[in-house]
């Protein structure tokens, strides 16, 4: 393969792999808002924010590795995605202010502490479902012509992206309810394990009628699902997700499962990635601008390739380690008083 | 509403608008996270009291501050792809990858030690929690570093060559990185963010002197480091506005024509205007007083240097001189003032009254905010200075803009605008709450008394009371 073509693939993974990571960390603590209601009791609540405090802001920097990474190795996508998805993208964005400062405000009054915990249930469940829809018209299609979107600025609302969008509220809520499992105990915990339930349930059916649907938008995705050799992923890709699904479940009964209903919840979403992978290489804009068309110059590709090669690594690094300092589970008697 | 706007000119606002609320903060964070680590340090060296003191008083004010660039940064990094998309898919290949190393370098150093920084004091030990607050610095400061470089690149750009597809293509990465105009934007505008909160933190130790609070070691100590970084850095950014300038002269003429107001040329050397209305109509200065000559002492060191003027350049080369031309006017006008704080300042404490100076202590209250001001004017001469263009010479503004209906600008443009105002005054509401009162010799930081504890993490019931105990300890002693 030509040096280039490799190079613009190696990015594609790489941003999907920043992407998937994203959509894992932030998904939890987005998810976290979406659960926030069901959490009535303020001591929960601060219980909650708790256990991401520290680790949020690192979080949603992955993000901003998505959006730059997207400008910086495909300028060319970037600038065909960001106004064909230009409502939701702008939904997202203001939805995140509001959740972001709803960490640092809650606690610095009392009147309006439950106006921002508003707030963050409302920005986190509207951030999730905007990157739903936002998914769900990247999948459908975007209208181009030349080298520019030409579209209208309500194209992205379909049944389509709706039902992606509700998918990824649910998937974030199933992220949340297990990540709380791994970090809470008791009443929370076990309301966790309940939740987990409710919304691993929906997710696991969201994934259904995502699945089902998907082949019939293009017929390029349905050639791929549906004839050789797509069928030996086609095949395979139900029963994995039937086997994880089955072992979420089970271990969401068993008490002592503490770290595994978060992992297999992750795997779940890893899957589902990769049949995202599967119906839209090698395009970045499906069926109408590829990986490699949408790549930019070799020289800026190699020139960010060996940086991201070398500090990739260091951040996940370190990372890890945030994550390794603030272990374990966090409790409400922990005090001062 | 926007039926007379054309879209190009709303996406111009929503970027102005929403990279003005940003810049506030990390003008604000830049200084203050270097702050924390140098009063990290000099408490775990000292083991002085005040400096932990100031060090947990300030921290609160730096999470909120710091959430607040944050949300409004990520804002700014989609922006170029939905406002900008028609630049961002010609300059992506230049400046995105500059960009990227923002992220990879900046950002998430920042986020990833910031939780320790914050709420891990007794979880890492003394030594990885002081490494964290240097980090937390060391990241805003590169951060800083590159974004200077993609902007100085859009108005002194190098390195590249125009390829047949439209887009822009880097061929010397060091060119690309260090433009002309780079050494000297990265040095004022990071001294800027020093100053701004030198002044910041100043403001705040004269408002609780005025309240006559100088037997609160905490507040004298802040007081007086501020007045020495402003000591140091008042003048030293006189000095590198100056540099910059003569750069700006160099490179941008007619940006230099429009601060000055100079739309005649002046053969035989040009006075320095200091009032004046500019007529962009007409291409007159109305009521001009000005210095004769000066202009050209200051800009080339010589009286009868002739200077060119804006009749030299085409119309639709010309930026709107008028906000260039106040804009630079309240940004040198604070920079003077604040020159005057330092000269106070050092006069004072060199009369051993810097604690009991009230002219002292009223003008840095009123000069708190100041930096934040100038270092947004110092911006809007810049940027504006540099219209038509959004990379010089290279790609006018209106050939940058996204393929959007008005509506969808405008639309997005009110949202931006009621969210901002009622999210981040909420949040400047609640800093100057927390700066409103006296730091306290038993503030445990964001662990703390007021409101719901903040570790996150395992139960380290002994841990964190270790740092409690230790705090009440260390409190019945001062009390013996």
């Amino acid at each position: 393969m030509d040096v280039s073509v490799w190079l613009a693939n190696s990015w594609a993974f790489l941003l999907a792999l920043a992407v998937f990571i994203y959509v894992v960390l932030d998904g939890f603590d987005l998810g976290l808002g979406v659960l926030y209601p069901f959490f009535p009791k303020e001591k929960d609540r601060d219980l909650l924010m708790n256990t991401v405090a520290p680790v949020w802001d690192g979080n949603e920097t992955w993000l901003v590795l998505g959006g730059g990474g997207l400008f910086a190795a495909f300028p060319l996508a970037y600038g065909i995605i960001m106004p064909a998805l230009y409502v939701p993208i702008i939904a997202m964005l203001l939805a995140l202010i509001f959740r972001g400062v709803a960490f640092e405000f809650r606690w610095r009054t009392k009147r309006w502490k439950k106006y921002w915990d508003m707030a963050f249930i409302g920005g986190s469940t509207l951030a999730a479902f905007s990157q739903g829809i936002a998914l769900g018209a990247l999948l459908q299609g975007i209208k181009v012509d030349g080298r520019a979107y030409s579209g209208g600025w309500w194209d992205w609302l379909s049944p389509f992206s709706f039902l992606t969008g509700l998918a990824v509220i649910a998937g974030y809520a199933l992220l949340g309810s297990t990540w709380l499992i791994m970090k809470t105990e008791g009443d929370v915990e076990s309301r966790a394990r309940k939740l987990a339930w409710g919304f691993g349930l929906a997710t696991i059916g969201f994934i259904a009628i995502v699945s089902l649907f998907t082949p019939y938008l293009e017929t390029e995705y349905y050639r791929r699902w549906f004839e050789m050799p797509g069928l030996f992923v086609t095949i395979p890709m139900p029963v994995i997700i039937a086997f994880i699904t089955f072992y979420l479940f089970k271990s969401l009964n068993i008490h002592h499962h503490e770290y595994r209903p978060f992992i297999l919840s992750i795997l779940l979403f890893a899957l589902c990635f990769i049949g995202l992978g599967i119906s839209m290489y090698p395009y970045i804009i499906p069926t109408e601008v590829t990986i490699v068309e949408a790549a930019t110059p070799f020289i800026s590709q190699i020139f960010m390739f060996v940086g991201a090669c070398v500090l990739i690594p260091i951040i996940l690094g370190y990372t890890i380690y945030a994550y390794w300092v603030f272990r374990g589970k966090v409790s409400h008697d922990e005090g001062y008083h | 509403m926007f039926e007379n706007f054309d879209a190009i000119l709303l996406a111009r606002i929503q970027f102005a608008f929403t990279i003005a609320f940003h810049f506030i903060f990390p003008a604000f964070t830049i200084g203050l996270a270097s702050y924390l680590a140098v009063l990290n340090g000099s408490y775990l060296k000292t083991k002085d009291k005040a400096y932990l003191q100031l060090f947990n008083f300030w921290v609160k004010i730096f999470a909120i501050t710091f959430a607040m660039g944050v949300v409004s940064g990520i804002t700014m990094s989609y922006q170029f792809g939905t406002n900008w998309s028609i630049f961002s898919d010609i300059a992506g290949p230049v400046i995105g990858p500059l960009m990227a190393y923002e992220v990879l370098t900046a950002f998430f150093l920042e986020a990833g030690f910031l939780g320790i920084m914050l709420f891990g004091r007794d979880r890492v030990g003394p030594k990885l929690h002081m490494f964290a607050c240097s980090m937390v610095a060391f990241g805003t400061a590169i951060s800083a570093t590159w974004i200077l470089s993609v902007n100085s690149w859009m108005h002194t750009p190098d390195g590249y060559v125009l390829a047949e597809n439209g887009q822009y293509i880097p061929v010397d990465w060091m060119k690309v990185i260090f433009t002309p105009s780079f050494p000297y934007r990265l040095a004022h505008t990071l001294t800027a963010a020093y100053l701004t909160t030198a002044f910041i933190v100043g403001g705040v130790g004269a408002w609780h002197l005025l309240k006559g609070r100088s037997d609160n070691k905490g507040v004298r100590t802040m007081f007086s480091m501020a007045m020495w970084m402003i000591a140091i850095t008042a003048p030293l950014q006189i000095f590198l506005g100056d540099l910059h300038g003569l750069n700006t002269l160099e490179y941008q003429p007619q940006k230099v024509m429009a601060m000055e107001g100079h739309y005649e040329s002046h053969p035989e050397g040009a006075p320095l205007y200091l009032f004046g209305i500019p007529d962009d109509e007409e291409q007159t200065l109305k009521y001009a007083v000005g210095i004769p000559k000066l202009s050209s002492l200051i800009l080339k060191h010589d009286l009868n240097a002739p200077m060119a003027g804006l009749d030299t350049i085409p119309d639709d080369e010309q930026p709107p001189v008028a906000i260039v031309f106040w804009s630079f006017r309240i940004m040198v006008g604070i920079g003077f003032l604040m020159l005057g704080a330092a000269i106070v300042g050092l006069w004072a404490r060199f009369r051993g009254a810097l604690y009991d100076h009230k002219f002292l202590h009223r003008f840095m209250l009123l000069m708190g905010p100041s930096g934040l001001v100038a270092v947004l004017a110092g911006w809007i001469t810049t940027e504006v200075g540099r219209q038509p263009y959004t990379i010089w010479k290279l790609l006018r503004t209106e050939h940058s803009a996204s393929p959007l209906d008005a509506p969808a600008v405008g639309a997005s443009l009110l949202a931006f605008i009621i969210v901002y105002f009622f999210v981040f005054g909420a949040g400047v509401f609640y800093i100057l709450r927390l700066m409103s009162k006296p730091p306290k010799i038993n503030d445990m930081g964001m662990n703390a008394e007021e409101g719901p504890i903040r570790t996150a993490g395992t139960t380290p019931a002994q841990q964190t009371q270790s740092h409690h105990s230790e705090m009440i300890s260390s409190i019945q002693k001062e009390k013996e």
